[in-house]
């Protein structure tokens, strides 16, 4: 397969390197060539970027591909798919499968699965045996079985003492610790507590389940001195507490969801299920927070929290339906929503979605230097569609935004300089 | 009744669908029929040949049993399906129970359930006609609407009046469903209750949360006092009933505030000695019988408009 090419006219957006400019990009055997490098352009095949941006590839650093266990809803080649259309290069995948990954058998499994698949995939670990928030898991034995990072995600660590020893002793692998903060009695609801969830009935969930954890990380990392990752920020106060720690010294790093920066409560409206999810679509004023925090570098990456579900779990009452949306290909026309609004530059979105991700993960990516593996994203900033059902590539539907006319998508991703998604060839 | 008016709603789902016009025309109707209760022969014809499903998936006594009355009243014939005979208990899914009774082709689906939005849900998958008889906290129209036809029949009036609601005011839809009503109609809401069982966001919704109970009754036209529950799935609200009825209980001398012709309602049942003193209960100010009776009529009207008969 080839995997030298010469990408032409595009605009390249490689904030690793302070790079925003026109220009060609020469890949030679799945790695960046530098510009002035003695490449037999004959060699190449040409790919044509004109209106589009060249950037590393995108990276989703929370996604649940279901699989083990819940292959109906997605399975790990159908969740790269869907990741590659959405112009990811790579995701990280939650340990919340049946069985839970907190072993190196699932960790192999996983990559195993992934292999030849539409994107890499990154398997995260369970902080605790079965995440059942008792033992810590084996970190190292997970780290070696290719493990990115370790998380309870979608049940919270409830015990303070296992969550400051995982922060210790992740440390000693290089795993980043991602947090899901919700304590776990006062988020017993199915929508943020507010005007609408009095209106709707439903019981709420107050921001201060979130805060309060996010507190208890920060405090935690801040007194062990080591690091922590704050999954799918979706409050004001949260946003708040990391920018202060931030400027404190603490090794903390936070990621956002585009429905939090997107929408609020008021999608709910109506009981629609698929405006259902953990942390709960919050106030405007949170939002505002949210995008604020996006802006001025309280928050460092974009994650989608791809979730997917079937029918089965999402056509029902709204009490009973399951929490989460997918989003693996909708993130980038949401983000760059954003862009659009001015609210952040090109350069920002390319930290937010591909240099901090790889970063916090400590995975290869997320810069076109030279030398560098050839993983990036085309895209077309300007073309607009409608998200129908007909279209989504991932197996489930769950997405408040089905039929919503969306600008700006991929036209193409390459992993290692393998072509992995091409617009115009499907 | 108003010439040119058509009754515009296929479904009863909560009272904020319904304009104050609606509510005016259902209230009238309602007027009309209540005297067939009255009659030696309490039957008309009207729905004749009507299927009326009563699907239950929360126990219920007197909502069912009030439904039921005004459905036989007019001549419908009336299935009921409670949760324990139910295919909810065998996992059968709600949409999966409402294309089954829809393929059997009922009028009217009358549907209780405990979770907010189920008959809204119900709604999209039936042919039928669907009345919300209450679902979760969110609303219980049919409740609502009896309790502005009982204000209307004592005070000539639904406008400038001080509605007083008082109890768990987050749990309840009869107060959710109350205070949209009310408001609609031009009169005040203020509730009070213990800060454990007052909701965020009242007060977008138009009603005014007071601090005391002197504070909420002061002035008052109604009095509605509401069914109190101790526990709710763990959540601590309140320590106990003894002291609930201490300091949050309607009393005789509490009343002394409210207007000398205010009204005392409850929604039933009522905990007799917790929120409400038995004396007040039973004192000529309380409307609570009033209440029962009007909720047949204004059920009546209910079935006989979502028939298209407005
Ligand atoms: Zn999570």
């Amino acid at each position: 397969m080839n995997r030298s090419w010469w990408i032409k006219n595009g605009r390249l957006i490689d904030p690793a390197n302070k790079v925003d400019d026109q220009g060609d990009l020469y890949i030679v055997d799945g790695r960046i060539c530098p510009p002035d490098s003695e490449v037999d352009r004959a060699q190449l095949e040409v790919i044509d970027a004109a209106g589009c941006l060249v950037t590393p590839g995108l990276i989703d650093m929370h996604v649940h591909l279901r699989e083990p266990g819940q292959e109906y809803k997605e399975d790990i080649v159908s969740g790269a798919r869907a990741a590659a259309s959405g112009g990811f290069t790579a995701v990280a995948c939650m340990p919340n499968t049946r069985p839970v990954n907190d072993s190196s058998a699932v960790c192999a499994m996983i990559r195993q699965q992934a292999r030849g698949a539409a994107a890499r995939v990154y398997p995260v670990a369970a902080i605790s045996k079965g995440s059942r928030g008792e033992e810590l898991a084996e970190f190292g034995e997970l780290r070696d079985a290719g493990a990115v990072a370790v998380s309870d995600d979608g049940l919270p660590v409830h015990d303070s003492q296992l969550m400051r020893r995982a922060m210790e002793y992740a440390s000693d692998f290089g795993l980043a610790v991602i947090a899901h903060c919700e304590d776990p009695a006062l988020a017993s609801g199915v929508m943020n507590e507010g005007e609408v969830a009095t209106r709707l009935g439903l019981k709420g969930i107050p921001t201060a389940a979130e805060s309060i954890m996010v507190y208890r990380e920060i405090a935690l990392a801040e007194f062990t001195g080591k690091r922590v990752h704050i999954a799918h920020v979706s409050t004001a106060m949260s946003v708040d507490l990391i920018r202060a720690a931030k400027a404190r010294g603490v090794a903390v790093s936070a990621e956002t969801a585009p429905h939090y920066f997107t929408l609020t409560d008021q999608a709910v409206d109506g009981y629609q299920t698929n405006a259902k999810m953990n942390p709960p679509l919050r106030s405007e004023a949170d939002r505002q927070a949210v995008i604020q925090g996006l802006q001025d570098g309280t928050l460092d990456a974009i994650a989608t929290d791809h979730a997917p579900h079937s029918s089965l779990e999402k056509e029902t009452e709204f009490d009973a339906a399951a929490f989460g949306i997918i989003g693996l290909e909708t993130a980038l026309p949401l983000s760059l929503e954003l862009v659009r609004q001015g609210v952040i530059s090109e350069s920002r979105l390319v930290e937010l979605l591909a240099v901090n991700p790889a970063r916090i993960l400590g995975v290869e990516g997320g810069s076109l230097s030279p030398g560098a593996v050839a993983d990036l994203t085309i895209i077309k900033p300007d073309d607009r569609f409608v998200y129908t059902a007909a279209a989504i590539v991932s197996k489930s539907h769950n997405t408040p935004f089905l039929d919503r006319t969306l600008e700006g998508r991929a036209q193409l991703t390459m992993v290692a300089g393998e072509l992995k998604f091409s617009r115009q060839a499907r | 009744m108003n010439t040119g008016y058509f009754f515009p709603h296929r479904h009863i789902l909560g009272i904020d669908h319904l304009s104050r016009e609606d509510i005016l025309y259902i209230l009238d109707t309602a007027e009309s029929f209540k005297e067939i209760s009255a009659r030696p022969i309490k039957k008309v014809p009207t729905l004749r040949g009507h299927t009326i499903i009563n699907l239950f998936f929360e126990p219920s006594t007197r909502t069912r049993l009030s439904f039921e009355v005004a459905a036989k009243r007019m001549s419908a014939d009336t299935f009921n399906i409670s949760a324990s005979t139910s295919s909810a208990t065998k996992g059968e899914t709600l949409i999966d129970t409402a294309r089954n009774i829809s393929a059997m082709h009922p009028d009217i689906i009358i549907i209780r359930h405990s979770f907010s939005g189920a008959p809204h849900m119900l709604a999209r998958y039936v042919d039928a006609a669907v009345i919300n008889a209450g679902d979760g906290a969110h609303e219980h129209p049919s409740q609502g609407l009896l309790d502005m036809m009982t204000v209307k029949e004592h005070k000539g009036r639904l406008h400038d009046l001080k509605v007083a609601i008082v109890g768990d005011i987050l749990h309840s839809r009869v107060a959710h469903s109350a205070i949209q009503g009310f408001t609609r109609m031009g009169s005040s809401v203020q509730v009070y209750g213990p800060s454990t069982l007052i909701p965020k966001g009242l007060e977008q919704l138009g009603a005014r949360v007071c601090t005391s109970l002197e504070e909420v009754v002061r002035d008052a036209d109604i009095v509605m006092t509401l069914r109190i529950q101790k526990e709710r799935q763990n959540d601590p609200l309140l320590p106990s009933f003894r002291e609930y009825s201490r300091q949050f209980g309607v009393t005789k001398q509490l009343m002394g505030l409210a207007k000398p012709d205010a009204l005392v309602m409850h929604p039933g049942p009522v905990n007799r000695g917790v929120e409400l003193m038995p004396e007040v209960a039973d004192s000529s100010q309380s409307v609570i019988l009033n209440q029962v009776t009007n909720g047949v009529a204004v059920r009546m009207a209910l079935l006989y408009l979502v028939m298209g008969n407005g």
